[in-house]
C-alpha cells in the first residue's frame, strides 16, 4: 500500500440528501478531512419572507420529508411566542404524541433499513430482507405504526396537514386514537426486542470526548419544551441559543457548519446526546431496558447511537400508549386563535436527528419579515469531520474499498439528513 | 426466466419525501423489491448497477448547471422517465425564487455568496427533457406510486385520476369548506390523488397535486375576490408547491398584475 493515498466514495448511500467527503492521508496521518455537502440550496429562509403566519408550518415541513413534524413544531412554537399565545395542555399532549410518531417512523427506518445493514454486512435493508425477512418485516411494521399515528393526528404521514400555529385544525377522534392501541402495544414489545438485537452488535472502537447538546426538561424526555443543556454544564433558555452557537459558511458546502462560541468547537446533537444528557427523564420502562442492554450510559461512542435510537423508540411507544389511554374526549378547543401582530419569537425542539432551532420576526403587516432555521445535520457536520479524523487512522490498514465502507458506516451513525441542512454524500480519501 | 425490469431513483433539489414514499409503502416494499430490480436507489441501498434502466423515477427540480446536464444523461439511460412529486413536475416550493432575485436570496442565507453556484430558476424536469409520465403531489401518494410501478411491470397505463379534489370531497362526504365556511380553497382547480384530506380537517386545499386537467384558476381567483378574499391571500395560496405549474403561475401573475 502506498504511503500517500486517497479514497473516494462517489455517492454515499443510505442517507437522506446529497453530499461528499474527501480524506487525504500521508502514511497513517490524516492530512485533511472535508465533509462536502452539494445538495442544491433551496432558500427557505428567503422565500418565507412575506408569507402569512399560518402558511409557515406548511412550508417549513417541505424542508424535509423524513422529519416534517420537527420543522412544523419548531415553527409553531416560535411563532406562538412571537404572537404571545400559549397552547392548552391537551394540545401540548397531542403535539407530543405526533412527535413520538415521527421519532418512531424515522428511527425505525434508520435502524432497520439504513444502519443495521452496516453492522450485519449487507448493502441494504432489501438485501438483509433476502436472508432475514422476518427481521426487516418487524422493522417495517414498527415504522408503519409511527406513520399510522401521524395519519390519524396529522392527516398524512409525510407533510402532515393538520398542524397549525395555535394547535390543530381538527382534534383527532377518540375512537381513531384508541383503535391504535393494539398496534402500539405490539410496537412497544417489538421496540424492546429491537434494543436487544442492536445492543448485541459489534461496535467499532471510537471513544470521543463529545460536547453533547440537547434540550432538557426536568420532568420529561426532551421534545417540545425545556432549555438547552450541554455536557459541559451549559443551561440556557432558547432565547440565548444564538449567543452560544453560531453557523459558519465553509467553502465546500451549501450547508452551514455550527460551532459553540466562544470555544469555536464542534458539538454533537441527536439520540446519543439526548440519552447522555437526559437518561433520567426516560420513562421507567425505557430506562430499565437501557440499563439492562449491556451498554454503559453515558456512551462516548456514536456507533452506539443505533442503541440510543432503539431506546428512544421504546420511550416513544411507551409515552404514546400513555397519551392515547389518557385521551378521554376530544378537546373542546383544537387550537388557540390569534390575531397577527408584529413580534419576534424563537424556539427549539428535538427532531429525530437532534436539536432544531427556529426564529421568526413578524412585521407590521402581519407577515413574516425574517426567518432563521438551524437544522440538526448542519450542527453535526463539524463533529462528523472530527470523528473521521479520529477514525480514519484506525482503518488505514484496510484496502480502499473496506476503509471507505467503514467511514460511510461512521457517517451513517449520524443519520445525516442532508436534505435538511440543504443536502448526498461523496467520500473521497486522498492517500497523497 | 425473463429478466426483472430495472428501476432507478434519482434525486434533484427536493426534500426526499417522495422517494421516501416508496420506503413508506411498508406492506408493499418487499413485494416491489421482488418484482423489479432496484438497480439504483441511493437513499435505500449501496449497491449501484449501471444503466440503462427500464424505469427512472425522478424526484426534485432542476436548480444548478450541473443538474441541467445530469438530467440529460439520466434521460438517455431510462426507457420510461417518470417525475415523482411537485418539485420534479412543477419546480416545487423552491420555484418561488423564479419571482425573486436569486442573488438577494443567496446574500440573505449565506455569508460567502461566492461559494454558492445555483441557477436563477427552479424548473420542472419537463422543461429540460421529455417526460413519459408525471406523478403529482407534495408528497406523492404511495398507493399511486405502487400502482405506477405495477402498471409499468405489466406494460399498461397507470390508473391515476385527473379530476379535481372536489370529487374526492364528495366521495368522502366532506361538506364544502368554500361554500359552507367561506374558506378560499384550491380544491376546484387541484388534481385529485391525496384523498381530499385538508377539507376533511376543516381547512382549505392548498394545491399539493397542482392544477387538474382543464382547471380554470383565473376564474376561481376572481370568484374568491368577488366574495371578499384579499387578492394577496389568493396569490399566496396559488404560490405554494406548484406555484410554477403553468395554470397556477398564470393565475397568480394575472391577479398580481390586476392589483398593482
Amino acid at each position: 500500500m502506498p504511503a500517500n493515498r486517497s479514497f473516494e466514495v462517489k455517492a454515499l448511500s443510505r442517507v437522506e440528501g446529497e453530499g461528499a467527503l474527501y480524506v487525504k492521508l500521508n502514511g497513517d496521518r490524516v492530512e485533511h478531512v472535508e465533509f462536502n455537502i452539494y445538495e442544491p440550496p433551496r432558500f427557505f429562509e428567503s422565500f418565507l419572507r412575506g408569507r402569512a403566519i399560518h402558511e409557515v408550518p406548511d412550508i417549513t415541513a417541505r424542508i424535509c420529508g423524513i422529519c416534517p413534524v420537527a420543522y412544523q413544531m419548531s415553527s409553531c412554537h416560535a411563532l406562538e411566542k412571537a404572537l404571545g399565545i400559549c397552547v392548552t395542555p391537551e394540545i401540548r399532549k397531542l403535539r407530543r404524541l405526533l412527535y413520538c410518531a415521527e421519532w418512531i417512523e424515522s428511527h425505525a427506518l434508520h435502524i432497520y433499513l439504513l444502519h443495521a445493514p452496516d453492522f450485519l454486512g449487507y448493502e441494504s435493508g432489501i438485501s438483509l430482507a433476502g436472508d432475514h425477512r422476518e427481521v426487516v418485516e418487524k422493522g417495517l411494521r414498527l415504522k408503519k405504526i409511527g406513520n399510522e399515528i401521524l395519519e390519524v393526528i396529522g392527516g398524512r404521514a409525510i407533510h402532515p396537514i393538520n398542524v397549525t400555529v395555535g394547535g390543530f385544525y381538527r382534534a383527532p377522534s377518540r375512537a381513531a386514537l384508541k383503535a391504535l392501541l393494539p398496534d402500539l402495544e405490539w410496537g412497544l414489545q417489538a421496540a424492546i426486542d429491537t434494543l436487544k438485537l442492536v445492543s448485541q452488535f459489534d461496535f467499532p472502537d471510537l471513544e470521543m470526548d463529545y460536547e453533547c447538546v440537547s434540550i432538557k426538561h426536568p420532568d420529561e424526555y426532551p421534545m417540545n419544551d425545556g432549555y438547552v443543556a450541554s455536557s459541559s454544564g451549559l443551561k440556557i433558555p432558547f432565547e440565548q441559543f444564538e449567543q452560544h452557537f453560531e453557523e459558519r459558511h465553509m467553502p465546500q458546502s451549501t450547508s452551514l457548519h455550527s460551532v459553540t462560541i466562544p470555544e469555536e468547537k464542534s458539538y454533537l446533537v441527536g439520540p446519543l446526546a439526548r440519552i447522555n444528557l437526559c437518561f433520567d427523564q426516560l420513562t421507567p420502562l425505557a430506562k430499565k431496558q437501557a440499563e439492562m442492554c449491556g451498554i454503559a450510559w453515558p456512551s462516548r461512542n456514536n456507533f452506539q447511537s443505533i442503541a440510543a435510537r432503539a431506546i428512544e423508540v421504546i420511550d416513544a411507544y411507551d409515552e404514546a400508549i400513555a397519551i392515547v389511554k389518557d385521551y378521554h374526549a376530544e378537546p373542546t378547543q383544537s387550537r388557540v386563535l390569534y390575531e397577527p401582530r408584529p413580534g419576534t419569537g424563537c424556539h427549539a425542539t428535538e427532531a429525530p436527528r437532534g436539536l432544531i432551532y427556529h426564529r421568526y420576526r413578524i412585521g407590521d403587516d402581519g407577515l413574516i419579515a425574517e426567518a432563521k432555521i438551524v437544522p440538526p445535520t448542519s450542527q453535526n457536520q463539524g463533529q462528523i469531520e472530527n470523528d473521521l479524523r479520529a477514525f480514519v487512522p484506525k482503518v488505514v490498514a484496510f484496502d480502499d474499498a473496506v476503509a471507505t465502507q467503514k467511514c460511510e458506516h461512521l457517517i451513517r451513525n449520524y443519520d445525516p439528513c442532508i436534505s435538511c441542512s440543504t443536502h448526498f454524500l461523496k467520500l473521497k480519501i486522498d492517500r497523497g | 426466466m425473463t429478466k426483472k425490469p430495472t428501476l432507478a431513483v434519482f434525486k434533484f433539489a427536493s426534500c426526499d419525501g417522495c422517494q421516501l414514499s416508496l420506503l413508506d409503502a411498508e406492506d408493499e416494499l418487499l413485494a416491489v423489491a421482488g418484482a423489479v430490480e432496484i438497480a439504483y436507489f441511493l437513499e435505500a441501498r449501496t449497491q449501484q448497477m449501471d444503466g440503462p434502466y427500464d424505469v427512472g423515477l425522478v424526484e426534485g427540480s432542476i436548480t444548478t448547471a450541473h443538474d441541467e446536464k445530469r438530467i440529460q444523461e439520466i434521460r438517455k439511460q431510462c426507457r420510461f422517465l417518470v417525475t415523482i412529486g411537485a418539485c420534479a413536475t412543477a419546480g416545487g416550493i423552491q420555484a418561488l425564487r423564479n419571482w425573486a432575485n436569486v442573488d438577494d436570496f443567496i446574500d440573505h442565507v449565506y455569508a460567502h455568496p461566492d461559494y454558492i453556484q445555483t441557477l436563477k430558476t427552479s424548473t420542472p424536469v419537463s422543461d429540460h427533457v421529455p417526460v413519459d409520465f408525471e406523478l403529482r403531489g407534495c408528497p406523492i401518494n404511495k398507493y399511486q406510486l405502487v400502482e405506477l410501478v405495477a402498471s409499468l411491470v405489466h406494460g399498461r397505463k397507470p390508473r391515476v385520476p385527473t379530476y379535481s379534489v372536489c370529487l374526492e370531497c364528495k366521495q368522502r362526504g366532506t361538506v364544502c369548506v368554500a361554500v359552507a365556511r367561506g374558506i378560499a380553497c384550491l380544491g376546484p382547480v387541484t388534481q385529485a390523488g391525496c384523498g381530499a384530506i385538508c377539507p376533511s380537517y376543516c381547512r382549505e386545499c392548498f394545491g399539493c397535486y397542482g392544477p387538474n386537467e382543464r382547471a380554470n384558476p383565473i376564474s376561481l381567483s376572481r370568484h374568491y375576490q368577488s366574495v371578499g378574499v384579499p387578492s394577496d391571500h389568493v396569490v399566496r395560496l396559488l404560490r405554494n408547491f406548484n406555484a410554477y405549474a403553468p395554470a397556477f403561475r398564470q393565475a397568480s401573475n394575472d391577479l398580481q398584475e390586476a392589483n398593482s
